[in-house]
């Protein structure tokens, strides 16, 4: 059996490559979060660039398309000062018959430091891990429903800006879990980070078998799930699962799952509403809540530069002891 | 050629363990003629061409494998009839049914002919063919299941080729038992399990992988045994993988079902976690399960539910492991674990030897209904001669499969053949 602790964290605790929140010791989750802090005034600099990744070549190599992740993977790489190549490979290599590993070993004979990689089957970025050079470092972008780390992470980042601490906490996941590698990867880490009551929420086709498993709550009624929460978090229905053997509509799900701000009443006056993104209005979301003050689904974007950032910077310096990880 | 001519060979002093006869007693086996001449005492005038030394080396029946892929036609890339054939040897498997999932598969008496050939030619161990049930494994037509016969199936299996229709199921079992013939099928809902690549529980929850639940098998058997009611015919489960499973045969043996089963000797000893994190190795068919079933599975082999333990042997290339967990090709290469892992399995059942060994030589011989996994005199000298104690490394170089990817890869088993006898000639020797 292999273990995540031993392929992704060292034994003195670095950072090799960043595969799943699943296992991640609190330090090393801490340590990313508080690096992320002094990168979010970077970004509020007249000059948003700092030389920590300078001549380093970081491949976005996304399998599954995504404009959006990749967009702020590159733009977290860019103010890092390191080289960015953008890889649409599900549109060239393997259509042609090559093999992912003989993907990456091509891409790396034109060294690259960094692998940031996105691809529709579970487990794939630690194939590709377990493949690299050593002191090449991978970053899982989004593999099938499995995975999400820097999402996940980001995700805590804007937890702990509006709520400073994670132990007293109740979070509720709203929505598709079954489909979300976002979901897992804030289920592990909201467990590491010790918050006691993580709730899932949703229709029973839509919930993972043994789910509890993992340490959640589960309910199926939004308005009994949602009560006294501190943080709600809806996940995104992907369009082709609405009308189906899942769901009869998008428009029930809104009507039992949607977030309106009825129901979001029922949660802590203080509570925060997030969403991964992109969000499908009138879906999983009401537009009032979306918009909402207690909505903070932007800045979890601005947040997301900033921890991408962050896990970057110390994937380079923990691979190379000479740069530093602050800025 | 089969039968050794009127060469007399002699094994000395060994421990033989011959299930059928319940024995587990040192002595000796004396062949003549190809087959066991008798046990223990010398018949009259029996002058040995070659004597093999056996002491501290169990003899038993050659292994009855119920199902080893030896890739041909079709995948020699994988492996040949060659590697295969001599991987059998080496694990002490000298009978041998091979499933029909070639390419092309083995649906026209032509190809089953060719296939028996060839091994005949090879001189190792006896090949079972079993014959498609449809023609191309597609679960529409019927494979001329008499014609196939007459070539030297065995039985009629579509391997791991879903059955999407249940009304052509049933005349497959009608058609099957108008003949006596018997049908192998691999219980699964093909519904159920479309496109799931694990057990459906918490370790396919966590790495996020499509699943397939226990559901998918046990729904499978409760049609094939209503089938089998009305049509009176003779079914052979092909790897079990559930308690449930394990749970609903017992119910219809209970009820007189003439049913048969089978596990593969992987979901003995392995379990989901095993997946660890993606290890590809354990993308198996069907995928294995919690480990309550494992334990299930195990005690099942041992109270005689399911009637032996097959190696499930596929070998496949590192092409097509080393791909994301759920795109890997499923399969291992077990024909040379076997022995070790059954070994394995009935140390831990607590089982004395003879009732290990039945379980890998008479009972798949009984499934098969061929006349093997028997010492008796006037039995073909079909024999396993292995080392119980000695230890070994699984290590591509240590074996000759063509297949290199298992599980057990690094493991250490107990329990190695030191020669192999198919109708009194050695076949295999280190």
């Amino acid at each position: 059996m292999r273990h995540n602790a031993s392929l992704q964290v060292g034994p003195d605790g670095t950072l090799k490559h960043l595969l799943t929140t699943e296992g991640l010791p609190a330090t090393v989750i801490t340590r990313i979060l508080d690096t992320a802090d002094q990168f979010v005034s970077v970004s509020e600099r007249e000059v948003k660039k700092v030389p920590l990744l300078r001549g380093k070549s970081i491949f976005n190599v996304f399998f599954e398309n995504s404009t959006r992740t990749r967009t702020t993977f590159e733009i977290a790489a860019k103010r890092l000062s390191a080289d960015v190549i953008n890889l649409n490979v599900g549109a060239s290599s393997t259509t042609k018959g090559e093999t992912l590993l003989d993907t990456v070993w091509n891409l790396q004979a034109m060294d690259a430091d960094m692998f940031i990689v996105r691809h529709s089957q579970s487990g794939a970025p630690h194939l590709i891990a377990r493949h690299v050079k050593p002191g090449v470092a991978v970053i899982n972008a989004g593999d099938g429903r499995h995975a999400h780390p820097t999402q996940g992470l980001l995700d805590m980042y804007t937890i702990r800006h509006y709520k400073r601490d994670f132990t007293a906490l109740t979070v509720a996941i709203v929505g598709d879990v079954l489909h979300s590698r976002v979901a897992r990867s804030q289920i592990h880490a909201l467990k590491t980070l010790g918050v006691p009551e993580v709730r899932v929420i949703g229709p029973k086709t839509l919930l993972p078998a043994a789910v509890e498993r993992l340490g959640v709550r589960v309910f199926h009624d939004m308005a009994e799930g949602i009560r006294d929460c501190d943080v709600v978090i809806m996940l995104r229905l992907q369009n082709e699962r609405m009308n189906g053997a899942l769901l009869p509509s998008a428009g029930e799900f809104f009507k039992c799952y949607g977030l309106t701000a009825e129901k979001l009443a029922r949660a802590k006056p203080d509570a925060i509403v997030m969403h991964p993104g992109p969000m499908n209005r009138g879906v999983e979301i009401d537009s009032p809540v979306a918009d909402g003050k207690q909505s903070v689904i932007l800045p979890q974007v601005t947040f997301g530069i900033a921890v991408r950032m962050a896990v970057m910077a110390m994937l380079g310096s923990d691979h190379n002891s000479n740069a530093r990880t602050a800025p | 050629m089969r039968g050794g001519g009127e060469r007399r060979v002699e094994i000395r002093g060994a421990r033989i363990v011959d299930p059928a006869a319940n024995r587990d007693a040192p002595g000796s086996i004396f062949i003549a003629g190809g087959r066991i001449a008798a046990l223990d005492r010398v018949p009259d005038g029996f002058r040995p061409d070659e004597t093999i030394e056996a002491a501290g080396l169990v003899a038993c029946p050659g292994l009855v494998d119920l199902s080893a892929r030896l890739r041909e036609p079709g995948f020699e890339y994988k492996a040949t009839l060659e590697s295969e054939m001599a991987a059998a040897a080496a694990g002490g498997v000298t009978s041998l049914a091979c499933p029909p999932d070639t390419d092309p598969p083995l649906d026209e008496p032509g190809l089953v002919e060719m296939l028996t050939r060839r091994a005949q030619s090879l001189d190792g161990p006896r090949i079972y063919p079993l014959g498609a049930l449809t023609v191309g494994l597609k679960g529409e037509r019927l494979a001329e299941m008499a014609e196939l016969r007459d070539a030297g199936c065995v039985g009629f299996f579509d391997g791991n080729a879903p059955m999407p229709d249940t009304a052509t199921l049933l005349q497959a079992l009608r058609y099957a038992s108008t003949f006596g013939f018997t049908v192998w099928l691999r219980p699964e809902d093909p519904h159920l399990a479309r496109g799931g690549v694990a057990h459906e529980g918490e370790v396919a929850t966590r790495l996020g992988l499509p699943a397939i639940a226990s559901v998918a098998e046990t729904i499978a058997i409760a049609t094939i045994v209503e089938l089998m009611s009305i049509t009176g015919a003779r079914v052979h489960l092909a790897r079990l993988s559930s308690a449930a499973g394990v749970a609903m045969v017992a119910a219809a043996r209970a009820r007189g079902v003439a049913i048969t089963c089978d596990v593969g000797i992987h979901h003995l000893h392995l379990c989901d976690r095993d997946i660890g994190d993606f290890d590809a190795q354990c993308r198996l068919v069907p995928p294995l399960r919690d480990p309550s079933d494992r334990e299930r599975l195990c005690q099942g082999l041992a109270d005689g539910t399911i009637d032996a333990v097959c190696s499930d042997h596929t070998p496949v290339d590192d092409d097509a492991k080393q791909v994301p967990f759920g795109e890997a090709e499923a399969g291992a290469t077990g024909l040379e674990l076997l022995l070790p892992l059954a070994l394995k399995w009935g140390g831990k059942a607590g089982l004395p030897m003879v009732e290990s060994l039945a379980a890998v030589t008479m009972r798949p011989a009984r499934v098969l209904g061929i006349e093997a996994g028997s010492l008796a005199p006037g039995a073909a000298a079909d024999i396993c001669l292995f080392d119980p104690n000695k230890a070994w490394q699984v290590r591509p170089a240590a074996l000759a499969s063509q297949g290199k990817n298992t599980p057990f890869l690094g493991l250490e088993l107990v329990g190695r053949v030191v020669r192999t006898l198919v109708s009194g000639r050695t076949v295999h020797s280190t």
